[in-house]
């Protein structure tokens, strides 16, 4: 598939043989007889701000501590920039880390907290200072230069954590929890303030979260995991719509997951037969042959809900709302099928004056062919 | 039952502490010669005391040996708990972490007689130390005030985020740079609280002064525990409130700065 030279441009990883910036061949960690990390291979590009996202203990932190050189895979290898890291000691790598307890120095003031790198790096003194003072302005922090750690908010805090990692203008930045410890709200401000900085620097991000919202919002490419190993590596967009497996389709966002098997398979068209659900049309899935067990996945908010049957689709069925839970910006639904099977639905709320569909209504739900995805795994 | 059983314990417990030393303390303001009887308020000791070369002879002895000792015990002790605390696995860890806290439980009497036969076997192969004195207190005492000083800053260690030392080093500190820059720093309440304790201890100390000193290099224990032996006289009473006093200060010093650095850590 052909994609415009802008998009080749911003997203190299679309780009049949781009050089990868930093890249991670086979890597395995085990400590004694647990294996964090599992045969990980891994591309990013420079400039990309990239996900490692799943559950705790999943080795997502591993992974990011073996690239900042604080552990040493037990097999395998990471490049970054060309250069091998095998024998390269925390101190002298190209990268720098945000840590999720921000790790400030608790004796030093903001200042010499954010100087420190530069110190270390054998700049004088004055410059030093002068460059701390400029990246705390970007940060909005240059008011609290004197401050001493335990006077800040956490808000401050994490800023100031960020401006440390970033004064050295290392090649690669690596994040983790970067807001696992600021409110909601804060949280989703400091998100595109983060993006921004990281525009502007143009550094390249890896971030660790379990939180797949920010993951969502933050990142070029996401990576998952899932028992030290990457389940699948894709824009947001194509994780959320095209996940390749039940962990990675459940882990982003909610579904609802049919067990089947493929019944006939045409050029336009494909059946299978589901044991929730009964027969479904959709268009016709690469790789597919017939009498395999697959699972229909579909999101929650691509089923539609109405009062008279629709005519629009040929998979459409008839239910009762067992549960309604009203959030503002949309509705959830609990439809329970005649066949006892329950949906998971949800309808945005778009108008104001609407007769929403309400507790124990007999309504239909229906789903278009394109918003199912076929997974084998 | 509890409204006044819990009270009641409290103060007996308290009156079983501490009367012996309260009265040591108001005997000390005694004007009367007879320990026992009860002559009238005066600082009269306190004066005869101040004019007793032997007894301040001692008390500088004492100080010395503890200024040295607390200050070596201290150096020794973070480091042996640094090696404990930050590297997960070498040869003799296991034995390495039982012998630094075996002086804790070892009765003084051991570890007395050992050193001292340690020094004159020394003395007798290598030649030095010669003679026993101010040296061989000094060393002695390090040597069971590391120990209290280990335990003090490893637990202060294990506490402290671990983060903040990879931190450094992930900008751009060697491992060396980083102890002197982060960790020294931020366990220093603690290891001030350490050399304080070692300090006492080594004020304290009659048992193991007595077997590792010799002549000319009395410690004041060991001098109070001589005249007290000759009957108590009413200096040695003055002698032990001022010394109280000097010890209950640095330890309630050395508590606060542990709590403070406690609380620092969390």
């Amino acid at each position: 598939m052909s994609q415009p030279a802008i998009a080749a441009d911003t997203k190299p990883w679309r780009r049949e043989g781009a050089r990868a910036f930093i890249s991670v061949r086979g890597v395995t960690k085990r400590f004694d007889d647990f294996t964090a990390v599992s045969d990980v291979d891994l591309d990013i590009y420079k400039g990309e701000l990239f996900c490692l996202l799943g559950e705790s203990g999943c080795g997502k932190s591993t992974l990011l501590r073996m690239l900042a050189g604080f552990e040493q895979p037990t097999t395998g290898a990471i490049t970054i920039d060309g250069e091998d890291m095998a024998r390269v000691p925390p101190d002298r790598r190209p990268t720098n880390m945000m840590f999720q307890s921000y790790a400030l120095f608790p004796h030093m003031s903001v200042e010499k907290n954010v100087a420190y790198g530069l110190l270390r790096e054998g700049l004088a003194k004055s410059e030093a200072y002068h460059r701390a003072g400029e990246m705390l302005r970007m940060v909005k922090l240059e008011k609290l230069a004197r401050r001493k750690p335990d006077q800040l908010s956490g808000g401050q805090r994490q800023r100031v954590a960020l401006a440390r990692a970033l004064v050295k203008r290392p090649k690669l930045l690596l994040l983790d929890e970067p807001l696992g410890a600021l409110d909601k709200k804060l949280r989703e401000e400091t998100q595109f303030e983060l993006i921004k900085i990281q525009e502007t620097l143009g550094v390249t991000f890896i971030v660790v979260t379990h939180d797949q919202d920010e993951a969502m919002t933050l990142a070029t490419r996401i990576g998952v995991m899932k028992d030290g190993k990457i389940e699948q590596i894709g824009e947001p967009r194509e994780i959320y719509e095209t996940p390749n497996s039940r962990f990675v389709a459940d882990f982003i966002g909610s579904v609802n997951l049919f067990e089947g098997t493929v019944e006939a398979v045409a050029p336009d068209m494909m059946r299978i037969e589901t044991q929730g659900l009964g027969p479904v049309l959709l268009p016709p899935q690469g790789g597919l042959t017939r009498g395999q067990q697959v699972w229909g996945a579909v999101r929650p908010e691509r089923f539609a809900l109405s009062r008279s049957k629709p005519e629009n689709t040929p998979n459409a069925w008839q239910g009762v709302v067992e549960e309604m839970g009203y959030i503002g910006h949309m509705s959830q639904y609990r439809i329970r099928l005649a066949n006892g099977v329950l949906i998971r639905a949800s309808q945005s709320n778009r108008l104001r004056d609407e007769d929403p569909i309400s507790w124990d209504e007999q309504v239909w739900i229906s789903v278009q062919p394109s918003a199912f995805r076929v997974l084998t795994q | 039952m509890r409204g006044w059983f819990l009270p009641l314990a409290v103060a007996f417990g308290f009156i079983f502490l501490y009367a012996p030393i309260i009265s040591l303390v108001v005997f000390s303001f005694n004007e009367s010669r007879l320990v026992t009887v009860w002559g009238g308020f005066s600082t009269r000791w306190y004066g005869e005391l101040l004019r007793d070369r032997q007894i301040l002879g001692a008390a500088w002895v004492s100080l010395q040996v503890a200024f040295a000792s607390a200050t070596l015990a201290t150096i020794i002790g973070t480091l042996g708990a640094f090696v404990l605390t930050r590297f997960s696995s070498f040869t003799g860890r296991l034995l390495l972490t039982g012998m630094i806290t075996a002086p804790l439980v070892m009765p003084e009497v051991i570890t007395g007689l050992s050193l001292l036969l340690l020094f004159v076997s020394m003395e007798m192969t290598l030649g030095w130390p010669a003679g026993r004195g101010l040296p061989t207190i000094i060393i002695a005492h390090t040597t069971f005030c590391a120990a209290f000083v280990a335990v003090i800053a490893q637990s202060r260690l294990r506490s402290m985020d671990e983060s903040l030392e990879e931190a450094a080093r992930d900008l751009g500190a060697g491992p060396v740079r980083v102890f002197f820059d982060i960790t020294l720093p931020v366990i220093a309440p603690a290891l001030v609280a350490g050399w304080l304790l070692a300090f006492t201890l080594s004020l304290d100390d009659l048992v193991i002064a007595s077997f590792v000193s010799g002549p000319g290099a009395s410690t004041l224990p060991m001098v109070i525990f001589s005249k007290v032996r000759l009957g108590v006289s009413p200096d040695i009473n003055a002698l032990a409130t001022i010394i109280i006093g000097f010890v209950l200060v640095a330890v309630v010093i050395a508590g606060w700065l542990m709590r403070r650095g406690m609380r620092q850590g969390e």
